[in-house]
């Protein structure tokens, strides 16, 4: 879960780069397709990911050994 | 009374002074009384008598801090001031530097609160250096709450609602009474220790100023201070600053404020995403058009469209240039044939049977010699005279030398 929230971050990232150098427009047309073919997975994914997030409540508790413990959220309201 | 004991008045008064500014209580003082005598100057200065019923204080506010008064002192008012105690050596009289003036009324809290405020402030707590910045898109945002109260539902309908991809991490304090300071400073310090997000927003809803006062608390302040992790304050309602909102990486006005600018928006990125999409298609059509403009132009050139006309147009060249080889060979020839009948016709002119062919004769002694001069022969000698068509063989019977000279 966390990984794939990371990849948002370094998905937009990675996507700016990409339409900066597209705009540039100094790379070879083989390399811009590329380029603009792996544009697309970027914002298929990071769309996907911003539809489908589901927000995660935990309640933290610490534990026995003083570690964290996370308890689900739900038993207030 | 020795001569040594003797001081000066200026002596005196900058000793009294030099006691008074090194006495760290007076530095920083609050004061209890009534506003007497209050005026204020057109330099901007107020100056004015703190007194009770025994008693009297000479005090004097400057421009600066009486720009920031919040009510309008009037003599026969109640009010605490704070500031520091010093010595005007002119007229040998100490008198209060009030910084802060509040009315009665305002309690004691207050006061500590100014207090701390000022002991924090000359501490660097509120440095602007200090501050941390807040991660774009954090991941994990620790809420330390209470999760009873509203606070906590309006900071999570609203990460929930703009960014949805952040999972809220809420540890439960309680946040007023007396364990309130140090279970939030401790919550602050174990989301720090046990790194479990990479924001903390810490605050709690509104109330009196008695409900927000564990915001004010130094433990609380202090932890705020070393959080490595970036913290949001969101204490009460707009107007109520605490002291934690000035240790803060940044301030929210509400608990919903601190949710709203603790994350991105979802729809606002979704736009983003809309518009480096838009950008990325832009680019690569425009290079397309340009790559295909290119092809166009080059197809559109004579060579491409026939090529047989291209090999023609090389025929003719070729053919001109066989041409000039031609003629410039054919001139050096005519050239160099020109010169030899020159040649030959003066080779002509200079033979000497052609030089004989006019009259004139060779004389050669017995040898075959030429002879050049009369000198050359003796009376008797046999010599051979050429002429054109044949030789005369002959004897010098007389010689005449002619005398030139």
């Amino acid at each position: 879960m966390a990984e794939k929230k990371m990849s948002f971050e370094k998905s937009l990232a990675r996507l700016e780069e990409i339409v900066k150098s597209l705009e540039k427009g100094d790379a070879p047309l083989d390399e811009s397709l590329k380029l603009f073919e792996e544009g697309t997975g970027l914002i298929a994914g990071c769309e996907k990911l911003l539809g489908e997030a589901e927000q995660k409540v935990v309640k933290l508790k610490k534990g026995a050994d003083g570690t964290p413990q996370e308890l689900p959220f739900d038993d207030v309201e | 009374m020795t001569e040594q004991n003797v001081l000066s008045v200026t002596q005196l008064n900058q000793r009294i002074k030099l006691l008074i500014d090194g006495d760290p209580l007076l530095s920083g003082v609050c004061v209890r009384g009534e506003l007497s005598n209050y005026k204020i100057y057109p330099s901007g200065h107020h100056y004015f008598t703190l007194k009770d019923a025994d008693s009297s204080l000479r005090c004097v506010m400057f421009r600066g801090s009486a720009a920031k008064l919040r009510f309008r002192p009037e003599s026969g008012m109640g009010v605490t001031a704070f500031g520091r105690v010093s010595v005007y050596p002119r007229d040998g009289a100490y008198q209060l530097y009030v910084e802060e003036l509040l009315p009665e009324g305002t309690g004691d809290l207050q006061v500590a609160f100014e207090q701390l405020k000022e002991k924090l402030d000359r501490e660097g707590l509120f440095d602007r250096a200090h501050k941390k910045p807040l991660p774009p898109f954090p991941e994990r945002i620790a809420v330390v709450t209470s999760s009873a109260g509203a606070a906590v539902h309006d900071i999570i309908r609203i990460l929930g609602k703009r960014w949805p991809l952040a999972e809220v991490i809420l540890l439960p304090v309680r946040v007023q009474g007396t364990e309130a300071p140090p279970e939030i400073a401790g919550a602050i310090r174990y989301a720090n220790s046990h790194h479990v997000a990479d924001l903390i927003i810490a605050g709690r809803g509104g109330g009196s100023i008695e409900d927000l006062w564990a915001f004010n608390d130094e433990r609380v302040a202090r932890a705020i201070y070393e959080s490595e992790l970036p913290v949001i304050s969101a204490v009460g309602h707009e107007p109520d600053v605490t002291i934690a909102d000035y240790v803060a990486d940044l301030r929210a006005a509400t608990p919903s404020n601190a949710a709203e600018l603790a994350v991105p928006d979802c729809a606002e990125m979704l736009e983003t995403l809309r518009s480096l999409d838009i950008r990325r298609t832009q680019a690569v059509r425009k290079k397309l058009v340009f790559l295909s403009g290119r092809l166009a132009e080059l197809k559109s050139r004579r060579v491409m469209q026939s090529p047989a006309g291209y090999i023609d147009a090389r025929r003719v060249a070729l053919d001109h240039a066989t041409d000039r080889l031609l003629s410039a060979a054919q001139r050096a020839v005519g050239d160099k044939r020109r010169d030899y009948v020159r040649l030959a016709a003066a080779l002509d002119a200079m033979s000497p049977l052609k030089v004989l062919s006019r009259g004139y004769a060779i004389a050669e002694d017995a040898g075959g010699r030429v002879l050049r001069s009369v000198s050359q022969t003796a009376s008797g000698d046999e010599i051979r005279v050429e002429l054109t068509d044949g030789s005369l063989d002959c004897r010098v019977e007389m010689i005449k030398e002619r005398n030139n000279g």
